[in-house]
């Protein structure tokens, strides 16, 4: 690689180091980009190693876990139902009029099942619970930042990834399949309420046909799909706030790139998962 | 003893320590004064572990904290008490509850042992009747003074204060500084302590340090310190506006 000439008068040490030619710039920032992008990773990879690794060195903070479920389970039911039941209900009504003229309106049932127990389920439900936890989350933590209570923690001898990574990433785990298996629920009697009181499907037909065409297979896919969400979603949010810049413009960044990522990495892990599991 | 030979930081072409050198004796108050945005704060979060030195060591009797990573990091971390400067109290816990937190975490006291110290300490600040108080709710000199009953209910050996009277008024000032004082005569901790409040500290202060422009350039007790002769340390004890400090 060609190096910078070097300065021979007075006049060129005064001017500094003669600047590269434009396309090498580019060249040299798109190197920085590279190792910007690389170093990035390398630190979001080795946050998630740490607690995945304090899961299993005690002491666990029982006390701290049962306040994150609590956040980020009990508290994120209501929006759940309340999308669940509107998703099932819309998607029950699309379906009816489509296979209704080809003359399938039996098939509601299945499709309306499929679709939320291996699909719109498990994406659905870690998406709003990154909008309401996981974004409150990350400003939690971006604000223990700058108020500098992470560092007080580690100052007292403490691991601040114990305290605060380990229970959200354990209760991301304990809640998110649940709250996966409430929003399909939710979402299979929107879809019953539509198709079958509103619109006058019988019930057998829509709960026979569901039985008949939906099975264990699909409810696993949902299940593994919402048990990696509930890891990426409390990683990408922990890791956002206990590395967010100064001030409450950095906490607002952060927050907002937290809910980002985790939104955009749900739908890419949600293409490559559906892909991979049966 | 606490040593700091030849500390650097730089913050990309920002050099804010250029090579301090300091020596904290074993149960003494040292100050270290400076301008606002001069390298203190830096500095201490070195004698924290918080930052690591491009060059440089920071000895805690005898061993290189710098070096230091996880368990032999926390070892030493477990003889600290620190005071931050906005206290860094956790905000989702009562007064009562911050100061038992170290206790809780660190030592295997019962809970009635626990309470017992921590009603003593914030005795001690002067808070007794505070404790079911959130931090939010009181004001920023008794959220200083919760954060002093934190910092010292583990009885540490060393304890570091960031500017811990910056943004009160001078009653309250002079009251955190006796605090200081009178906790110090009776714990006999080494104390660090960060602060540009002339001329308060010279009261409580063994010794005091100038930072200035990176380095150290005065160390000496407060008699000797106003008596110096260095232009920049008489500048900044009498906040001169003309001198070789430049206005900000």
């Amino acid at each position: 690689m060609p190096q910078a000439r070097a300065p021979e008068t007075r006049a060129d040490i005064a001017a500094g180091p003669t600047p590269w030619p434009l396309p090498l710039r580019l060249i040299e920032a798109l190197g920085w980009l590279a190792l910007y992008i690389v170093a990035s990773l390398g630190r979001f990879g080795r946050f998630l190693s740490e607690a995945v690794a304090l899961v299993f060195i005690p002491p666990l903070k029982l006390g701290r876990l049962a306040g994150r479920v609590y956040f980020i389970g009990f508290k994120s039911l209501t929006i759940v139902i309340l999308t669940g039941g509107f998703t099932g209900m819309a998607l029950g009504l699309q379906v009816f009029l489509t296979l209704q003229r080809v003359g399938s309106e039996a098939f509601v049932g299945p499709a309306v099942g499929i679709a939320l127990v291996r699909e719109l389920g498990p994406v659905l439900t870690a998406v709003f619970v990154t909008g309401l936890a996981g974004s409150a989350l990350t400003a939690e933590l971006g604000i223990m930042r700058i108020t500098e209570q992470i560092d007080a923690l580690m100052v007292m001898a403490l691991n601040p990834v114990r305290y605060l990574v380990v229970p959200a990433i354990l209760a991301g785990l304990i809640t998110f399949p649940m709250l996966t298996a409430i929003f399909d629920v939710a979402g299979i009697y929107g879809g019953y309420l539509v198709a079958v009181i509103l619109l006058g499907m019988s019930p057998g037909t829509y709960f026979g046909q569901m039985q008949t065409y939906a099975d264990m297979t699909d409810v696993m896919v949902g299940f593994w799909k919402s048990l990696c969400f509930g890891v990426l979603v409390p990683w990408v949010c922990t890791y956002k706030g206990f590395h967010c810049g100064h001030g409450a413009e950095g906490v607002s960044r952060a927050t907002t790139e937290a809910v980002v990522l985790s939104c955009v990495l749900i739908l890419v892990f949600n293409y490559f998962l559906g892909s991979v599991l049966p | 003893m606490i040593r700091i030979q030849g500390l650097r930081k730089s913050f990309g072409r920002q050099e804010v320590l250029k090579g301090v050198d300091l020596d904290v004796a074993t149960g003494e108050i040292m100050i270290v004064i400076g301008r606002s945005g001069g390298g203190k704060s830096v500095l201490l979060k070195h004698l924290l572990g918080l930052m690591r030195p491009d060059a440089g060591a920071v000895l805690v009797d005898g061993v290189d904290i710098t070096r230091l990573r996880g368990a032999a990091l926390e070892a030493v971390r477990r003889r600290y008490g620190v005071v931050f400067q906005g206290g860094a109290l956790f905000d989702s816990m009562s007064v009562f509850d911050n100061v038992a937190f170290p206790l809780r975490e660190k030592t295997k006291l019962r809970p009635a042992e626990i309470a017992q110290r921590v009603e003593q300490k914030l005795e001690q600040v002067g808070l007794q009747e505070m404790g079911s108080k959130n931090p939010a709710e009181i004001s920023g000199g008794m959220r200083k003074r919760v954060a002093i009953a934190r910092a010292l209910v583990t009885e540490p050996e060393i304890v570091f204060f960031d500017e811990p009277t910056t943004g009160l008024d001078p009653i309250l000032v002079n009251t955190i500084h006796h605090l200081i004082r009178d906790l110090h005569r009776k714990f006999r901790f080494t104390a660090v302590m960060v602060s540009h409040e002339i001329p308060e500290i010279f009261e409580i202060a063994d010794r005091v340090a100038m930072l200035h422009d990176g380095v150290i350039v005065e160390t000496g007790d407060a008699a000797s310190l106003q008596a110096s002769p260095n232009p920049i340390v008489q500048q900044f004890i009498h906040g001169e506006v003309e001198g070789t400090h430049h206005a900000a």
